[in-house]
């Protein structure tokens, strides 16, 4: 359809929990801001292909998801990287408190495989039903259960393993960082 | 850099402390692969928290400039991505 102005406003509307969506995807938010703008362009470049009356919030993080992971594949070795640097950063500040609690979630989001991470964060932040975080990662309903399911327990066993908080921050950050190779 | 915008948001981290020293007492840790309703509910209450945090930000200027500019001039958007780098300064004013 073409770009209306009640269009232009849903989109400026989606544009929040496209970046929330973003930076919890790449755990960047310069990069998540870039893959908004790309996204907010291929959206506009491509509007004639947007059905009306479809769920336009799930259009664009389709997306938004698909230029994450073909970015993803050429930024793989950065990442890596910077999660060196992180884990660095951690160690020298131990004693952040709630501050470290959080980097510790996040850190342990980004240890998740890619697609466990999208379907727990369309499912379990971005509000989407089942149904339409497959129609979004292009899999099926019951492969979205799954991965939302296995994500959870590997987050579970990243922040709550038994004597988490006995060890030393260091030991922590490494369980959290440096766990599984996978 | 990772971050760096959410950091200083204090309401994540008030959330993410109540929520780990929470877990920490109702957890049913020996079986990693088997978690219980509370810690479930803990991980979604964090992964919210810092979802919603960035979502309270609200529209930043930019992406506002760039629709309403794309708007007025009823062009195309040119979708080549010229580098890896941010702006391309093309809808400032």
């Amino acid at each position: 359809m073409p770009l209306t102005d009640s269009l232009r406003d849903d989109i400026l509307a989606s544009v929040p929990s496209l970046r929330a969506f973003a930076i919890s995807l790449s755990g960047n938010s310069d990069r998540a801001d870039d893959l908004v703008q790309e996204t907010l362009l291929r959206a506009l470049a491509n509007i004639d292909s947007f059905q009306p009356g479809s769920n336009l919030p799930a259009w664009l993080f389709t997306i938004l998801r698909n230029l994450f992971r073909s970015d993803y594949r050429k930024r793989r070795r950065e990442v890596e990287d910077a999660e060196g640097n992180y884990a660095k950063t951690l160690k020298t500040h131990p004693s952040q408190g709630a501050h470290l609690e959080f980097e510790e979630f996040r850190a342990a989001l980004d240890k998740l495989p890619q697609d466990q991470r999208e379907a727990l964060i369309l499912v379990g932040a971005s509000g989407f039903s089942y149904e339409d975080a497959a129609a979004i990662c292009g899999c099926a309903v019951g492969t979205i259960k799954s991965r939302v399911n296995r994500a959870r327990s590997k987050l579970a066993a990243l922040l709550y393993v038994e004597g988490a908080e006995d060890f030393g921050p260091d030991e922590t950050v490494r369980a959290v960082i440096g766990g599984s190779g996978g | 850099m990772k971050l760096q915008g959410l950091n200083s948001r204090g309401n994540v981290e008030k959330v993410m402390k109540d929520v780990k020293s929470q877990a920490s007492k109702n957890a049913a840790p020996r079986k990693p692969g088997g978690l219980n309703a509370e810690i479930q509910s803990r991980i979604g209450h964090q992964l919210r928290a810092m979802y919603d945090d960035v979502v309270r930000q609200g529209v930043p200027d930019r992406f506002a400039d760039l629709i309403r500019k794309l708007d007025v001039s009823g062009e195309q958007p040119h979708v080549e991505h010229s580098g890896g780098s941010n702006d391309q300064n093309n809808g400032r004013d």
